[in-house]
């Protein structure tokens, strides 16, 4: 196979943190080398990035793919291309599908279907408790061994502590991540907002923002006790900060998430009941908002997501309190992303440490890098190219998104998978 | 004069000038129904829709008599029972509604913002009867009407309103009324019914009953729902009547010429001692009942003029 280079690309390194021109070539898939711009070689392929920004492929954990049970909500094919579309090269599955991902046979199915359909890496993560009940802990070994990649019930707390602290404790024999929701759960409880001036005014049910605390709290105590590798999926609150921040410096071995939505919208977007806003957890207000962008942009909260939840018109069409939450954004989440970089609070190369290097280093995959011996799994984009985004363009098969007819900027020109193309001309 | 909503939806979106207007047209009905004055001409030719969500008897039976006083052709739809028990959703629900070209539609529903997602729907005009714990505004405004009469004005009055302010809708579309119409307002309850950041609404919180009622003109009594009366919220009905309930001890605390209101139906021992609620030279909680009909009046007709009016004169 020729060799592939990247020239006059703006590399946005996450290890190195730096922002400058570049090339990079590429060779049998994997980065070879990564060189100041050089000249046109001969032999190879060659990509003019024309001054465009080059980054390491974004690695989305918590994506929900709606097969098997819902696929006309979402795909494997249409949740591929999406990703591959909004510049992500692995999606890390959610098992909180009909039925949940819980033994060994419906992972091989869920590994096949992504084998089949999916342009981008696919790794699936598997229910923590059997049918996510919280009941009783799954074949984590088998499901290890087949290839699950992390353990999580998804937006369920396990709420019973010592099947919470046995299903860790054993996790840990096998060195095996543990995701867990945060929100204490009967506080939270039929909640739809954060509770404060918003949601009085609209008369929502709702629930402070210290029952995220509360779980965090709850689970630090037991990963002092079972050591167990343990990522909280979405850290949203200002006051759940400093307790993560201590139990990071006490050495436990724990990282923390947040979905974009959370980054880039607040409670007031809500406005007139609209749905496409409703997510779990409820969003928060602009306090919270401020302090968890720094917390991304300082390194407290390691790691951004899509937290793609693909759901229809009719679950959607329904008064707030009763319609589902969650929303699409593996094609917004990249746009969304660089309103934090246009708004200057985070820089490029720190952004791609939350979206592309840290999802690698904890899920231990070697991606994430524009370094040699790397796969090329990378995404060419315009920072700078505004759009009015249309959600009945979205190539997702529901079209949930917070950001219909929003002015965004950024667009994916290029996305590479193992050196090949997977998205855009050329 | 002026009105320019499409739809009544909650107190929030209406300038004080459009809550004069239809108060005062109310006040004129009040008069004319007293004296027994036929208005079946207003409303001839248009059919109104009550399509409550929620139990109701008094505020539907009130919209009911408001729309025939009128002339309008009333069709009750009690929601309970019908297709929303065999999975149809509201948005159909709306859809199917606006196939039948009604003028007027009345809806009460147990969610917050159900009626502004219904309102969304369809092409006539909407009148909220209620929406989960968001606004009630038809009680706000006869709540509104009430206190003018009685006293003479509603402006730099000094009104406390009571009990279960967290679940309330009456409470959020007075706080919202009132305020607007520069009163000063003092709610009273207890911490668990008292909802979060309501500071930040323009209202003095208290705790007490004794010290929120110090002369104040107004009392509002809240209907306390019995199925937050155990433990849940308060921890007995009893220890409830004895801290909040409005008796002649706590009365007194008022202005000796304060009016007592309750949106009713009333619990008696509960959130109010009988005596109090009875006293007529206290109570007007009869009266609200009466401007009720009044005030749903005066809104079908300002909506219905709007819905005559070519549409570039009427703001959406």
């Amino acid at each position: 196979m020729t060799d592939t280079i990247f020239i006059n690309a703006r590399l946005i390194d996450p290890v190195a943190l730096t922002d400058q021109t570049g090339a990079i070539r590429v060779t049998d898939g994997k980065i070879s080398e990564v060189t100041e711009n050089g000249a046109r070689p001969k032999d190879a392929n060659v990509v003019d990035c024309a001054g465009m920004c080059l980054a390491p492929g974004i690695v989305d954990i918590g994506v929900k793919v709606s097969e098997p049970g819902e696929r006309h909500k979402e795909s494997f094919r249409s949740a591929g291309r999406a990703a591959a579309a909004g510049g992500i090269t692995t999606i890390v599955t959610r098992p909180d599908t009909l039925p949940a991902i819980d033994t060994p046979e419906t992972l091989e199915f869920v590994e096949r279907r992504a084998q089949q359909d999916a342009p981008v890496h696919v790794l699936p993560m598997a229910a923590l408790t059997k049918g996510r009940d919280g009941r009783e802990m799954t074949e984590i070994g088998f499901l290890q061994d087949a290839g699950a990649i992390a353990f999580t019930d998804c937006d369920r707390v396990v709420t019973n502590t010592k099947v919470f602290s046995r299903a860790l404790t054993y996790a840990r024999s096998l060195d095996a991540l543990v995701i867990a929701h945060v929100q204490e759960p009967i506080l939270s409880d039929g909640a739809a907002a954060t509770s404060g001036k918003f949601a009085s005014l609209r008369g929502l049910p709702a629930v402070s923002a210290m029952a995220e605390r509360m779980a965090l709290d709850r689970d630090i105590s037991l990963l002092e006790m079972t050591g167990a590798r343990y990522h909280a999926d979405q850290i949203t609150t200002a006051r759940a900060l400093p307790a993560l921040e201590r139990a990071k410096r006490n050495g436990l071995h724990i990282t923390a998430g947040i979905g974009i939505h959370h980054l880039t919208l607040n409670e007031l977007d809500v406005s007139d009941y609209r749905t496409f806003f409703k997510l779990k957890p409820p969003l928060r207000s602009e306090e919270d908002r401020n302090a968890v962008v720094q917390a991304v942009a300082d390194g407290l909260i390691d790691i951004i997501s899509s937290m793609h939840t693909p759901q229809d018109e009719e679950s959607k069409r329904l008064p707030f309190e009763e319609a589902a939450s969650g929303a699409v954004a593996l094609e917004t989440l990249l746009p969304a992303a660089l309103r934090l970089y246009h708004a200057e609070q985070i820089d490029l190369p720190r952004l791609f440490r939350a979206l592309s290097l840290n999802p690698s280093k904890l899920l231990r995959r070697p991606g994430g890098r524009l370094q040699k011996g790397a796969p090329a799994d990378l995404v060419l984009f315009d920072p700078d190219a505004p759009f009015q985004l249309d959600r009945s363009r979205l190539l997702s098969k529901s079209k949930n998104t917070p950001f219909d007819g929003a002015r965004m900027q950024g667009k994916v020109l290029g996305t590479w998978v193992d050196g090949t193309r997977i998205w855009g001309d050329g | 004069m002026t009105f320019r909503q499409r739809h009544l939806l909650g107190i929030e979106p209406l300038h004080p000038s459009e809550i004069a207007t239809l108060l005062d047209l109310a006040d004129s009905y009040a008069d004319q129904n007293r004296r027994g004055v036929q208005h079946k001409d207003v409303l001839a030719g248009l059919t109104q829709i009550n399509m409550f969500f929620e139990n109701s008897t008094r505020t539907q039976a009130s919209f009911e008599l408001a729309g025939k006083r009128l002339g309008a052709d009333v069709m009750n739809m009690g929601m309970q029972a019908s297709s929303i028990k065999k999975g149809e959703t509201l948005i159909d629900t709306a859809l199917t509604l606006n196939a039948m070209h009604p003028d007027l539609l009345v809806v009460r529903h147990p969610h917050s913002g159900a009626v502004d997602l219904l309102a969304q729907k369809v092409n006539c005009a909407v009148l909220n009867a209620g929406d989960g714990r968001h606004e009630h505004p038809t009680q706000a405004l006869l709540d509104a009407l009430t206190i003018r009469r009685a006293k003479g004005r509603l402006h730099r009055l000094s009104i406390a309103i009571c009990g279960d302010i967290a679940h309330s809708r009456v409470a959020r579309s007075n706080i919202m009324l009132l305020g607007k119409m520069e009163n000063r307002i003092r709610l009273i309850g207890p911490p668990t019914l008292m909802p979060t950041g309501i500071g930040a609404f323009g209202v003095e919180v208290f705790e007490d009953m004794a010290e929120g009622l110090k002369d104040v003109d107004v009392v509002m009594m809240l209907r306390l729902q019995k199925e937050r009366m155990d433990g849940g919220f308060i921890p007995s009905e009893r220890e409830y009547f004895h801290r909040y309930g409005l008796d002649a001890a706590k009365l007194r605390h008022a202005k000796p010429d304060a009016i007592v209101m309750h949106p009713g139906p009333m619990n008696r021992g509960v959130e109010i001692d009988g005596n109090i609620a009875d006293d007529i030279n206290r109570s007007v909680i009869q009266e609200q009942v009466e401007m009720g009909v009044a005030v749903r009046m005066a809104a079908m007709e300002l909506l219905a003029r709007n819905l005559r009016a070519k549409p570039q004169e009427v703001m959406a």
